[in-house]
């Protein structure tokens, strides 16, 4: 047998105009537990969907070979058929179908006359559960399951296809401490039996604990893989090898004149709509008018549940904390009442909550502050128009004119005019939720430019961004959240990718 | 190190990809461009022309008599009437199946009142139309308060209000009302000024209507060019004017030829420019499309969405309770049977008139087409004797097709 089960060699893929992988390799050896881990965007999620066949043979380069075969999978069931199994960050059990029926979904066992023995399949379920420690009656519908136990179903699952290699994207970024500290043990007792595990994770103490390797991957392609066991390999060298690269991208220069405070945060606490835990946990900051404020964290850290339950509640239950505009505190309950406030927040996803897609340029850029445009009700069509066109212009839009359907236009200029929709409301602090996500060079500095000449009038900004470079390219001062708590606040000058990167995946019990 | 400043930093932003030069203030727009922006709209009217022609045709004229297109509004003016509400309804992504149960029981609360107990006609009027804003108002507290989907509130509610017309009118039909409640849907304004073997009365009305078509057209003009913003060329203007006015006034003449202005058709009238200046104009019509194209991005854009559903419904209730009016006036009196399948009528005409299922789109212009192509159509089968069963296919068919057609045309759009 080879001392190496997985071999991915040369993988290069490419989507439209983006190289997502150039050409990684990645070796796993028989029994480890093998972790990858990277910046958002590295080009994690690609590479084990290449593996798991969810982009099937042909459509990338390169080669693997499983357990001593090349394999050319061109879907998802090859992948399951050849032993591997694949756990997504969100979780796939359908939630009214109890723990048995999820387990055998699509992999039922059949009896006698082709119909399902549901003795046998609940009784296989219980010697399922009872391995990866899981105890709950067979029967219990998976939605009752909280979401650690829905992760052990899934393993468990995933045991039921004789799996030889187990991936797990994310597996702990929803779970407690203690659930987390449960799947990690869960993995050890797997590897014992023979069972290999790829985990990706962001979160680096875990990491250190359970993997016998790890691969970094930065940029769509392979860094190093590290053996843990070597002496000198810490959290603080893998971090050196997510980040450690040269700034490709350039930002506008712009000389920063902060003045007064103009939104203050405090206490600002939040609980996840279905869960019960803590999405944001006291988190407080201040934003000045001038200035242009960063919030770093990795996925999963809380950073557009913060902005979102700022703005109007639209996240979240049981949210405590106050918010003071210019030292005053205000209550921001609903939507308008935070944009009344002058308060604004451009979405993450602009297709999903920032644009109505089906409607013209004209239409969404007044959306948010038709009052503006109204008297008693009545909208003015013509003064509309004007607004639009002249959004049109100082943003650079590029369509042929504002009766351009939204959905046509490219992201860059969709962006443009999810930002002309907040800045028509003429609010005194803008929240922008990864504002140049899925946007090309040229248009990304473009939207720097306009963040600056934001600042330069005067408003305050807060920038979420997955990418440290470009925080520490346009912002004055960057504040880390992890797992819902602020861990840090640097002024830029301070902050480097490393220092952030150390501040982000600070845990809970060592912040203390 | 504070900025970190790549080579190109001082240069001009990378220089976009130049923009297709834009005619935007050209003054002028061609026609076939125009004609092809609008092509949805465009279609229906074109299928209407269509038709029209068609069935004059077939029944040697029959169809555009004084007589029958009087027959065609008071027959149909009541589900015109219901799919002005239903399209509102429709572009917010809802719908609503209890318009015939409704317009059933707003017309027997005010049998019960006028012909049982003797009051007068506008208290049966007042009556049906507070029964109709409760009923919206029911719906409307279901739907956006509760967060019920409209589907099920209205099926529930199809039930339940067919139920307690049943129960007002004890189960049996309610007729006649005094002469005054008919005339509502079955009144005429004629001889008012006079005319000699034709009405003058009907024939000033449709002037001043091509009138103010007209004059508004031309303020819209002025107003555009105000905000230098293209507008058709003025011949194209005045052709357009003069093509309409065509057309209302040789309807105006075949009315007036029969027996003058109907009032439904007044209020009729009426009811199409407030809404269909409502939902172009007015915030709350933006709301009402900005809710159906994206309910998330509403919401974050501070559109109260509940507010917004509930008056929805509450004004398909009021609309319901008119409907409700002209047809137990048409009918003179209340059945418990009334308004069988009426929604299913109005939610066509929505749908043949250009709305989306998914919502965000439709007019209120686009419905009435669609709902007078279904009676022009159904009208003219009748004329032709052709069987109630065919007649039947016949509009399952053109339903089928005219939404075949949208879906079409969005794949297209999206592939471009």
């Amino acid at each position: 047998m080879d001392e190496n089960i997985l071999e991915m060699r040369s993988i290069t893929k490419t989507f439209p105009g983006v190289k997502a992988l150039s050409d990684v390799s990645l070796a796993v050896r028989r029994g480890d537990v093998h972790a990858i881990c990277g910046e958002n965007g590295a080009g994690k999620s690609t590479l084990m969907k290449v593996l798991s066949g969810v982009y099937p043979a042909g459509s990338y380069d390169g080669e693997i070979v499983f357990d001593g075969q090349v394999c050319r999978f061109s879907g998802i069931r090859d992948s399951e058929h050849a032993g591997i199994a694949i756990i997504h960050q969100e979780l796939a059990l359908v939630p009214f179908l109890s723990i048995a029926e999820n387990i055998f979904l699509g992999n039922e066992r059949r009896g006698r006359a082709g119909l399902i023995d549901w003795n046998k399949a609940n009784a296989e379920a219980a010697e399922l559960l009872a391995s990866v420690g899981l105890a709950e009656n067979p029967l219990t519908p998976v939605g009752q399951l909280g979401v650690g136990k829905q992760q052990l179903v899934e393993i468990a699952k995933a045991l039921s296809k004789d799996v030889k290699l187990l991936i797990l994207d994310e597996p702990t970024a929803a779970l407690n401490d203690t659930d987390s500290a449960h799947l990690l043990s869960l993995l050890r007792r797997l590897q014992q039996r023979g069972i290999t595990s790829i985990m990706i994770s962001h979160k680096l103490n875990e990491i250190t604990a359970i993997a016998d390797h790890t691969t970094v991957i930065r940029d769509g392609q392979t860094v190093e893989t590290l053996d843990m066991s070597q002496p000198g390999v810490d959290q603080d060298r893998i971090i050196r090898g997510m980040v450690g690269r040269d700034l490709e991208s350039y930002y506008p220069e712009r000389e920063s004149h902060p003045g007064e405070e103009v939104l203050r945060v405090e206490d600002w606490t939040v609980k996840h709509p279905s869960q019960d835990r803590l999405v944001v946990d006291h988190a407080s900051f201040t934003v000045r008018a001038g200035e242009v404020v960063g919030i770093a964290g990795l996925m999963g850290a809380g950073r557009t549940e913060l902005a979102m339950s700022i703005f109007g509640r639209s996240y979240g239950r049981d949210i405590s904390g106050r918010i003071f505009m210019h030292g005053r505190e205000v209550k921001a309950r609903t939507v308008s009442e935070a944009i009344d406030r002058g308060i604004a927040y451009a979405t993450e996803d602009r297709k999903k909550y920032g644009l109505n897609l089906i409607e013209d340029i004209r239409r969404n850029v007044s959306a948010a502050a038709l009052g503006k445009l109204s008297r008693r009700g009545w909208v003015n069509g013509n003064e509309e128009t004007r607004v639009a066109e002249d959004s049109r212009r100082d943003m650079n839009i590029k369509a042929p004119s504002v009766s351009s359907i939204v959905g046509k236009l490219s992201g860059g200029n969709q962006q443009k005019v999810v930002l002309s929709k907040w800045l028509f409301t003429d609010p005194e602090v803008l929240i922008l939720d990864e504002p140049t996500r899925g946007i090309d060079v040229g248009a990304k500095y473009e939207i720097y430019t306009i963040i600056n000449k934001l600042v330069a009038a005067g408003k305050a900004v807060v920038v979420i961004s997955s990418e440290l470079p470009e925080l520490l390219g346009i912002c004055d001062r960057i504040y880390t959240l992890s797992a819902g708590r602020i861990t840090g606040e640097l002024p830029v000058r301070e902050a480097t990718q490393e220092s952030l990167m150390v501040l982000m995946t600070k845990e809970k019990e060592l912040a203390a | 190190m504070t900025r970190t400043v790549g080579p190109e930093a001082n240069q001009t932003p990378p220089e976009v990809a130049d923009a297709p030069a834009v005619a935007l203030h050209s003054g002028t727009s061609d026609l076939r461009g125009l004609f092809s922006r609008n092509l949805r709209q465009s279609g229906i009217y074109v299928a209407f022309l269509a038709i029209v022609v068609l069935f004059a045709i077939l029944t040697s004229g029959t169809s555009l008599s004084p007589g029958n297109i009087t027959n065609i509004v008071l027959q149909y003016s009541y589900v015109l009437v219901l799919a002005i509400g239903m399209v509102i309804v429709i572009i917010a992504g809802h719908i609503d199946l209890s318009v015939g149960s409704v317009v059933a029981l707003t017309g027997a609360v005010s049998a019960v009142l006028v012909i049982r107990h003797g009051a007068p006609w506008w208290v049966g009027v007042l009556a049906a139309i507070a029964v109709g804003l409760a009923v919206g108002a029911w719906h409307g507290f279901w739907v956006a308060y509760v967060g019920i989907p409209a589907f099920i509130v209205t099926l529930a509610g199809m039930l339940l209000f067919r139920g307690l017309t049943l129960q007002v009118l004890d189960n049996v039909s309610l007729s006649p009302f005094p002469s005054e409640y008919g005339k509502v849907a079955s009144g005429f304004l004629n001889g008012l000024i006079g005319g000699n073997g034709y009405d003058a009365f009907t024939l000033l009305i449709g002037v001043i209507a091509v009138a103010g078509y007209a004059v508004s057209g031309f303020r819209t003009r002025v107003a555009r060019i105000r905000y230098k913003q293209p507008v058709e060329s003025f011949p194209l203007f005045v052709a357009r004017v003069v093509a309409v006015g065509l057309v209302v006034m040789a309807f105006a003449w075949q009315l007036a030829h029969a027996r003058g202005l109907p009032i439904v058709l007044i209020i009729l009238g009426v009811l199409v420019i407030a809404y269909g200046t409502i939902t172009k104009r007015s915030v709350f019509g933006r709301q009402v499309y900005a809710i159906g194209g994206n309910l998330s991005a509403a919401t974050l854009s501070g559109v109260k969405v509940r507010v917004v559903n509930f008056w929805i419904f509450v004004n398909m209730g009021f609309l319901s309770a008119v409907a409700g009016i002209i047809y137990s006036s048409r009918s003179n009196g209340a059945q418990p049977g009334a308004g069988n399948s009426f929604e299913l009528d109005a939610i066509a005409a929505a749908f043949i008139g250009g709305a989306a299922v998914t919502g965000g789109v439709g007019t209120v212009v686009g419905a009435m087409v669609g709902g007078l192509l279904v009676a022009v159509m159904s009208n003219g089968m009748q004329l032709m004797g052709v069987d109630q069963s065919i007649q039947s296919v016949v509009k399952g068919l053109v339903l089928l097709l005219a939404v075949a057609f949208d879906v079409y045309n969005k794949r297209r759009g999206g592939n471009r």
